[in-house]
Formats: structure tokens, C-alpha cells, sequence
């Protein structure tokens, strides 16, 4: 942690918050402070420069502002000085095909931030629905579940892993789903996804704060929550 | 009920689907809002075109509020006559069909329209006025996304430079979809969210906004807000001679003022005069089971419908300091998605007792977990109702859940 409070930064909600984005920066706030880790969380907009942080978070978004939100994060530098410097980067749907090498927009080739080796192009069919997959086992964490909406298939190149293998839904291409590498993580599970996978969140935290061991939490209406997503995907 | 004017062929589609609606409600499986119109749309394609024709038509669009301007508009134009409308919110052509049919020959329409199917409802029905009244984010899993449904307005409404549009000045989008188009009539209606309208759909730059009032303008000058015509202050509609309109209405909330002045507006194209329109919306206590109260088991109460991040804001506006049960379900009709639940800060709710129930219950408990609310979870709408004392008990659902919920209640409209 570089201050005191844990700096949670929402990257550029007036670009990329398309639908309940803001869930993630709440669950990570929520779930720090439950265990005495004092948490601040900072919406920095498209015209703004991006400050220090623990954990950036980046949301889904319509073509255009995709493709706004490119442009600016490349020419700030600062979601890229935060890798360096090994801070946490959660990004998802739009978010998660900017932190590659490129990815379409608007019909038209647009250049990503190349912070994971990848690249994004357009499927046929829009993926639209519930989304799960077995996770990277050198994750820890239990089954992915979530809901994804998006146009796009992703291609992993050898240097980033995929985040999980697709048991459900179309993920980055039928196969794969998300990709991560060091501390840079990025889904199509789109919206709040950490609700459902609280894991994934604790993992993020421990992360960010350096703590292996953060104490558990009442899950009594996330493990509900879970049960009953996966009893309907099939996979409980 | 007679069709003199229709062709035989539409005549016979008309009265089949009079008869197929009919028989849904006497049967008790629906409104028999869709089912005559699908029935007759089969016999004749054109049934819509052929039912619209001969009728002066206003056509009511939007992602939140379009069942109530309709209604409140029908009502203030039923001073001039006869008007017919879609009044269960079954807005897709197979239920403009079904309300045209049942109405008969009437001089007026007002049609609730789905934001998707306004392109071809207009070129169907031919409307004299077309209302415009919010976009924001609704139903994403499903629904073209804000600014794709802003630019298919835009591109419809530049095709019909006789088309008037009475349209809100204080939603961008709204904005930049009716000035297509040189026949406008300003409202001002607010936006209390905001989160779909920080970017200028036409440029892409970013929209400033007044701290302490109305006014946006993009700052690079391609879309600035029109000067409104028509304004609401508390419980009045100012018309664009500045005379005052009290209105007594019996729907909560200041988003129905907002309504209200819509229909005001729209009615008074057709020639009505405000004065004489306003005291007839405060006849409607209730659309469609919304805003509706009903006594049961001691307990009075109210249906809120709310389906999305801004209809839930004007929910908890209207919502009194009573037990609240919250209902959320993620059918075909309310999108799959539930992710929507975390743009809805629902900390409006912190000092009531709050009950959850619905298919997606526990997509909510999460959700207010985080928000700090406490709730109970309750298996069903009756044992929600047993769970609270006597008196009051505010109900806000999304849209399936509040179908099951006015299904318990007998249908209540």
C-alpha cells in the first residue's frame, strides 16, 4: 500500500461504466473496511490525470468511449508507471480488451495500452449471458461466475495466461476466459463481477496490501448467491 | 365498435382480435393486450396502418415514464374527444393493434411506444405529435445501447420534417436525437440520473453542466440545451405563456409533474387548452397496477414499479417511511442481467425496515450488503406482507416481479 487508507481509483467512469461497473470499486471498499483496512476510493474522469493508486479499476463502454479511453490512458502514462511499480490493475469488457495490444472499435483497428500480451477483434455473434469458468489453478480461487455482453474475442499471446478455461458461455473465444499476468487482471465477466466472486476480490486485496491471509468475512449471501447462479448454469 | 371505414380484410382482422382479447381476460391469462393484436396482425399485416388511418395520433417514447405520459396525455386529450391508447403498456405493435381494435373508430390516439420499435410504429401510424422523453440505461443484456438508440431516433426524426416533437431539453441524448428535426417543443422535465449523459453524443467531448441548475452545453458548442417552453416548479406546469397550472395530482413523485407537463404539452398541439387538461390528469390514480394501493390483511399497499438505475431514484423519491419490500426477478421482460442493481444506490433505505424477495433475491442481498443497508429475505410477496405490522407497505418491483405481485392482487390496475 503506498498511504495509509488503501487507494481504490476508478479509472474514468464518464468513458467506461456501462453497466453496474461501479460495484467493483464498492465490493473492494466494502470488503477492506469490513476487515479493518481502511479503504479510499477516487473516480478520476477521462480529462483528469490518473493519481497513485492501489487498485485501478476499469469498467465496459460503448466503441467511441472505448476507443476515448484508450487514447487518453496512453497518452497519461500513469495506468502504465502503476504496473511498474507492481499496483493492481482489475479491469473488464471494454477495460480488459484496452489492456492489450489492440482492439477494434467503431469497425476501425485502435491501438491498446499493451499491458497484457493479447489482442481483441470482432466475433460474429455477440456473446450475451451467464459466463463460468474453471480458474488458473495457481489462483486459488473457486469457479468464475458471472454474466458477459460483448462483441469481441480475445487472443492470448504467450505471455499472459488465461484467467480461466470456459465451462459455460464464450468468454475471450469459446475456449479461454479473461488472462492475467503479475498483478494485472482482466475478465468479460462484465458489471460488478466481483459480487459473485468474492475470491477474486480477497485476491486483489491481498495483492494490493501484501497480506496473504485476510480474515474471513459473513459470506452467508454470497455463497447464496453463488449456489444458486451455478445450480442454473449447471455446474453446482 | 364499428369499422365502417376499414377494408374487409381489416375489419375481419380487427373484430378476431377484439374477440382473441376478450377471451384472454374473461380467461384470466392477461390483459388480452397482445394476443388480439397478434391474431389480427396475422390475417392483416397492415392492420396498425388501416386501424391508424382516419385518427390524429400521438406517439409516446422513452426509457422510463412512457406509460404514465401516455396516460396522463389520453386523459388531457379527451377533452377534444374519443382517444384511444394502449393503456397496459403493451407497446410493441401487436398491442397498438390490440388498442386500436377494442377502441373502435375514435378521432384520437396516444400510443405507447418500445424506444426500438419507434421507426416503424411512426411509419405505420403516420403520428400528428411524437414525445420524446429520456434515455438511459435499461435492460443492456437486451436493449441497443443509449447512444445507438439516440442516433436511430435522430436518423428517424430527420426523415419526417412535418413531424412534431414535444421532447425533454434536460437529457442530452433526448436532444440530440429530436434537433434533427426543426418542429420541436421544448420540456423540462430533470434528469435526476445523469451517468448515461456525460459525453456529447455528437462529439464525443465532455458535457458541463450548471453546479446549481439546469443548464448543459457541450463545449464545443454542437449540442447546447434548448431553451425550454414548458416548465414544472413544485407541483405546477408553467406553460409557454408563463401561466401557472396547479396540478393535484394523485401519482407521487416530481418525476410525474414531469409527466405531467409532457402530456400537457402534447395535448396542447392538438389544441387543448392546459387549463382545461391539467384538472383531468388528476383523475388517474393509477397505470396499469403502478402507483396502485390496495388494502389486504390490514395492510394498505402501494405498487412502485422501477426497472432500471434512474426509475429506482424516482422510486425511493416517491417511496413513504414505511416497511418496504423490494422484488427483483431477471426474466426475458426485465433482461438477464442483474448488474444494474450495483448503479442503484439504494442507501435511501437505510433508517426503513426493508424485506427482499424474487427470482434474483440474493443478487440484491449482496447488493445491499455492500450498501450497509440491513434487509430480511422473505420467500414470497405474502409472507412479506404477514412479516410487517398493520398499515403501510411500499412495494417496489422491477418489471416481472411486479406482474406476479399484481397477479396476487387480482390484476389490480
Amino acid at each position: 500500500m503506498s498511504s495509509s487508507a488503501l487507494q481504490i481509483v476508478w479509472v474514468y467512469p464518464d468513458l467506461l461504466s456501462t453497466y453496474g461497473d461501479r460495484g467493483n470499486m464498492l465490493i473492494l471498499a466494502h470488503r477492506a473496511r469490513a476487515r479493518g483496512i481502511p479503504a479510499e476510493t477516487v473516480e478520476v474522469f477521462a480529462n483528469d490525470s490518473l493519481p497513485d493508486g492501489d487498485i485501478y479499476l476499469l469498467g465496459g463502454g460503448e466503441d467511441g468511449p472505448q476507443a476515448l479511453a484508450a487514447q487518453r490512458l496512453i497518452a497519461d502514462g500513469g495506468l502504465h508507471r502503476a504496473v511498474d511499480r507492481r499496483a493492481v490493475v482489475f479491469a473488464v469488457c471494454a477495460g480488459y480488451q484496452l489492456l492489450g495490444s489492440s482492439f477494434f472499435a467503431k469497425g476501425a483497428k485502435c491501438e491498446g495500452l499493451g499491458l497484457l500480451d493479447l489482442y481483441s477483434d470482432r466475433g460474429e455473434t455477440r456473446a450475451v449471458g451467464e459466463l463460468a469458468g474453471v480458474v488458473d489453478p495457481e489462483l486459488g480461487l473457486p469457479t468464475l461466475t458471472g454474466f458477459e455482453n460483448h462483441g469481441g474475442r480475445t487472443h492470448l499471446g504467450p505471455g499472459a495466461k488465461p484467467l480461466a478455461q470456459v465451462k459455460v458461455g464464450i468468454g475471450n473465444d469459446n475456449q479461454t476466459e479473461g488472462a492475467w499476468l503479475g498483478t494485472v487482471l482482466g475478465t468479460y465477466c462484465h458489471g460488478p463481477a466481483l459480487s459473485r466472486n468474492p475470491a477474486l476480490a480477497d485476491l486483489l486485496l491481498s495483492w494490493a496490501t501484501g497480506e496473504d491471509r485476510l480474515p474471513e468475512l459473513d459470506e452467508t449471501w454470497t455463497s447464496k448467491l453463488r449456489t444458486e447462479r451455478l445450480t442454473a448454469n449447471g455446474l453446482a | 365498435m364499428e369499422d365502417k371505414k376499414l377494408p374487409l380484410r381489416a375489419a375481419i382482422a380487427a373484430g378476431v382480435s377484439r374477440t382473441a382479447a376478450a377471451l384472454s381476460r374473461a380467461t384470466g391469462r392477461g390483459d388480452g393486450s397482445v394476443i388480439g393484436g397478434k391474431l389480427g396482425m396475422m390475417i392483416d399485416p397492415d392492420l396498425l396502418a388501416h386501424l391508424a388511418a382516419g385518427r390524429r395520433i400521438a406517439l409516446v417514447s422513452g426509457t422510463n415514464g412512457k406509460t404514465t405520459t401516455t396516460r396522463f396525455t389520453a386523459a388531457a386529450l379527451g377533452v377534444l374527444g374519443e382517444v384511444a391508447t394502449n393503456s397496459f403498456g403493451a407497446n410493441m405493435p401487436t398491442g397498438h393493434t390490440s388498442a386500436l381494435a377494442r377502441a373502435g373508430s375514435t378521432p384520437f390516439a396516444v400510443l405507447e411506444v418500445d424506444e426500438h420499435w419507434m421507426p416503424k410504429v411512426i411509419a405505420a401510424t403516420s403520428p400528428v405529435v411524437i414525445a420524446l422523453l429520456n434515455l438511459s440505461r435499461d435492460q443492456l443484456d437486451r436493449a441497443k445501447e443509449v447512444a445507438m438508440i439516440a442516433q436511430l431516433w435522430r436518423d428517424t426524426v430527420a426523415q419526417y420534417p412535418n413531424l412534431h416533437i414535444v421532447a425533454n431539453a434536460d437529457d442530452p441524448m433526448i436532444v440530440y436525437a429530436a434537433a434533427a428535426s426543426q418542429n420541436v417543443t421544448w420540456f423540462a422535465a430533470g434528469q435526476r440520473w445523469r451517468d448515461d449523459a456525460h459525453v456529447c453524443p455528437a462529439c464525443g467531448s465532455h458535457i458541463w453542466r450548471e453546479t446549481d441548475g439546469d443548464y448543459w452545453a457541450c463545449p464545443t458548442g454542437d449540442l447546447i440545451r434548448p431553451t425550454p417552453q414548458w416548465t414544472i416548479d413544485d407541483s405546477a406546469v408553467i406553460d409557454p405563456d408563463g401561466r401557472r397550472h396547479e396540478l393535484k395530482l394523485q401519482l407521487p413523485g416530481r418525476v410525474n409533474v414531469g409527466n405531467a407537463a409532457t402530456a400537457l404539452a402534447v395535448a396542447h398541439w392538438f389544441g387543448v387548452d392546459p387549463a382545461d387538461g391539467a384538472p383531468r390528469l388528476s383523475e388517474v390514480a393509477s397505470v396499469a397496477g403502478r402507483y396502485a394501493q390496495v388494502d389486504r390483511k390490514g395492510r394498505t399497499i402501494r405498487l412502485l414499479l422501477a426497472k432500471n438505475p434512474a426509475s429506482w431514484l424516482e422510486a425511493f423519491d416517491m417511496a413513504e417511511d414505511a416497511p418496504t419490500l423490494l422484488a427483483i426477478n431477471a426474466r426475458d421482460p426485465d433482461g438477464y442481467d442483474t448488474s444494474w442493481l450495483f448503479d442503484v444506490d439504494f442507501s435511501p433505505l437505510h433508517a426503513r425496515r426493508v424485506l427482499i424477495t424474487g427470482e434474483r433475491a440474493y443478487d440484491l442481498a449482496v447488493r445491499l450488503q455492500v450498501n450497509g443497508v440491513q434487509f430480511e429475505h422473505v420467500a414470497n410477496f405474502w409472507r412479506a406482507v404477514e412479516a410487517v405490522p398493520p398499515g403501510r407497505l411500499e412495494v417496489i418491483a422491477n418489471y416481472s416481479a411486479f406482474q406476479d405481485i399484481r397477479a396476487e392482487l387480482d390484476r389490480v390496475v
